[in-house]
């Protein structure tokens, strides 16, 4: 028996989050004396995941499938649980794990826990650890049915390679119209830019720096870092910012390892939203912001001086470190 | 066309979560609930298709008697029947379940749900019931249209937004985009008085399996204080964020 785990990718290359979840199978795989199997879709370098604790790869190769279709996906996850006789399957918290998650639960009759922080802590009974209450809190969840799901969460688990390899076996499942009574008809992505679920670090503006014509220097800011932009929730409802990069308990939910919130005060669904990410900086120019009680680091001061002054300090810290 | 929408009672967003009981239940004392703002969004969305297009508007919420007042809420809001299924909803599968035997006997063309309850986060009712009674669905939903038969959605994805095309009978799990910020609605007297006259019907739950139960809660660790930074040293932050939190 093998645990299965589905390992994302984007135009073929896989996304890093399918290292992590590939690393989470395979401490699970170990906990449950099996192997693990990873399911790929139309992704290149397969055998890569050997790296990361895959030792059999069921590889899906289909035009059909180059946007993705949270139907289509669930099925084959199905189909490949099935050949594998897999009872747990790992899936990441993107939003298209998010989607296919649901169906695929259904259609095995199993039980699904997203959002889950780390390696389960037994597995007789299968017990894991995930956040709830826009991560206020944490639950200590037992899943009981046959077939268990997890959803890990970004960046908690981490990427663990381990020098093993992998044998690729092409996998044709079985899909129908039905598959794809819901179609794709436009994607609109602003290709090569980091997204707010995939970023190791995510830059944020709030309602403090006044107006959109002042977003410069966060995307300056968020360029020198390589990181995501993103924003408070006013910030997109007054349409200075596109409603994809509003953050918070309303908004995506953030889960990077740094996390810098510039003229962002700090309410409550804010960081209900972004409070999972690792390291959190504030830059405010009221030193009683409540985002200070959440931050790691702070400055206090105008962000039309700080940001500038830090965009300048970074680049002479990547020349140095280059 | 026949709209059922989901309704999850919430915790109020700037509720302080505690635990009771040796930290076994979530400790409601004090605790204002609303309607899960997702399922509020889609709300709003369907009485635009019961204005604009005459749409049957209902509400079913699982739960105990205190979600009544929520439930209350949305017919104040504006929907026209409202349906308890009466149980405690402590599993996604479960309520799932419940809810779909409420849209199978009431044939709706359309299931409006949330992204995800911000209490648990489960953000798996709406897929599973979708699953359940073979019907499309489209998650993240942030726009959704309805002629006839035919349904064009968008979604939200990671870095940007799709646009979907398909047809009904459809679940969506509708989140902020669906509507304006703006078109939320507050229940005025009028409504309020109104809700008071239209039917809330309590069914029983069917039997069905709960595959995951919450065994125990806990709060994350408290924080330590933050380390200030003079703004006239910047070069200190990035210092520390390489040599000491090594995230740069
Ligand atoms: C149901 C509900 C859901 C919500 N969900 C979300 C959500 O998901 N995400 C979210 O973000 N919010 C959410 N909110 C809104 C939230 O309550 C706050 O209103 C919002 O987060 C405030 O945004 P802000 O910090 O940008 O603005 P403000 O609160 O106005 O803060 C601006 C900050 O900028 C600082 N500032 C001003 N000038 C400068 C300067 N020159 N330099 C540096 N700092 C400066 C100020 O000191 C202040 O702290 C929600 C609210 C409700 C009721
Ligand atoms: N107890 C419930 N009663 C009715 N609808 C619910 C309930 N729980 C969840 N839902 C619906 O399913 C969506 C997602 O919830 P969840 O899967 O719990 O995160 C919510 O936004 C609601 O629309």
């Amino acid at each position: 028996m093998s645990v299965l785990v589905y390992t994302e990718s984007d135009k073929g290359k896989f996304k890093k989050n399918a290292f992590e979840v590939a690393s989470y199978a395979h401490n699970v795989a170990q906990e449950l004396g099996e192997s693990v199997t990873a399911v790929t879709i139309n992704a290149e370098d397969d055998a890569s995941l050997g790296n990361y604790g895959a030792s059999k790869v069921l590889k899906v190769s289909n035009d059909q499938l180059n946007t993705f279709n949270a139907k289509a996906y669930a099925n084959i996850l199905a189909q490949a649980a099935q050949a594998e006789g897999a009872k747990v399957i790992i899936v990441s918290s993107s939003a298209d794990a998010k989607f296919l998650a649901p169906i695929l639960t259904a259609t095995l009759s199993g039980g699904y826990v997203p959002n889950v922080v780390a390696a389960p802590e037994s597995t007789v009974p299968f017990v894991v650890k995930r956040t709830a209450f826009s991560n206020k809190g944490f639950a200590h969840t037992e899943i009981s049915s046959e077939v268990k799901i997890i959803g890990v969460s970004n960046n908690a688990y981490g990427v663990h390679e381990n020098g093993g390899t992998a044998s690729v076996d092409e996998f044709n499942p079985t899909l129908g119209d039905a598959d794809f009574a819901t179609k794709s008809v436009e994607v609109d992505k602003v290709a090569g830019k980091a997204t707010i679920a995939d970023a190791d670090i995510v830059v944020s503006g709030g309602r403090g720096l006044k107006g959109p014509e002042n977003w410069g220097m966060i995307e300056e800011l968020a360029e020198v870092l390589g990181a995501a932009t993103a924003c408070s929730k006013p910030v997109s409802d007054l349409g200075w910012r596109p409603h994809g990069e509003h953050v918070g308990q309303t908004g995506k939910p953030v889960a990077s390892n740094l996390y810098i919130a510039v003229g962002i005060s700090g309410a409550i669904q804010h960081l209900a939203g972004v409070s999972a990410s690792k390291t959190k900086v504030v830059i405010n120019n009221d030193p009683e912001a409540p985002f200070f009680k959440a931050a790691d680091y702070g400055i206090v001061g105008d962000a039309f001086e700080v940001v500038p002054k830090l965009i300048e300090k970074l680049k002479e810290f990547k020349a140095q470190n280059a | 066309m026949k709209i059922l929408v989901c309704i999850s009672n919430v915790p109020d967003t700037t509720s302080k979560i505690n635990f009771t009981e040796g930290d076994t239940k979530f400790d409601t004392n004090g605790v204002q609930f609303v309607i899960n703002p997702n399922d509020e969004f889609g709300l709003t969305r369907a009485m635009w298709f019961k204005e604009k297009q005459g749409a049957a508007v209902h509400v079913a919420t699982v739960g105990g008697a205190q979600t009544e007042p929520t439930i209350r809420k949305a017919l104040a809001i504006g929907a026209d029947e409202a349906i308890r299924i009466n149980a405690e909803p402590t599993d996604g599968f479960f309520v799932a379940r419940q809810l779909a035997e409420i849209v199978k006997n009431g044939k709706y063309d359309l299931v409006i749900a949330g992204r995800e309850s911000i209490d648990y986060n489960g953000g798996m009712v709406p897929g599973i019931l979708a699953t359940l009674l073979d019907m499309n669905f489209v998650n993240t939903c942030i726009g959704l249209e309805v002629d006839g038969n035919n349904a064009t959605a968008s979604r939200e994805i990671d870095g940007g937004k799709e646009k979907i095309s398909t047809t009904l009978p459809l679940v969506i799990g509708g989140q902020k985009g669906l509507v304006q910020e703006s078109d939320l609605r507050i229940p005025n007297m009028r409504g309020i008085m109104m809700a008071r006259k239209k039917a809330l019907n309590v069914v029983e739950p069917v039997d069905a399996p709960k595959p995951t139960q919450d065994q125990k809660f806990e709060k994350p660790a408290a924080k330590g204080p933050v380390k200030l930074v003079d703004a006239d040293n910047v070069g200190e932050l990035v210092n520390l964020l390489h040599n000491e939190a090594k995230v740069i």
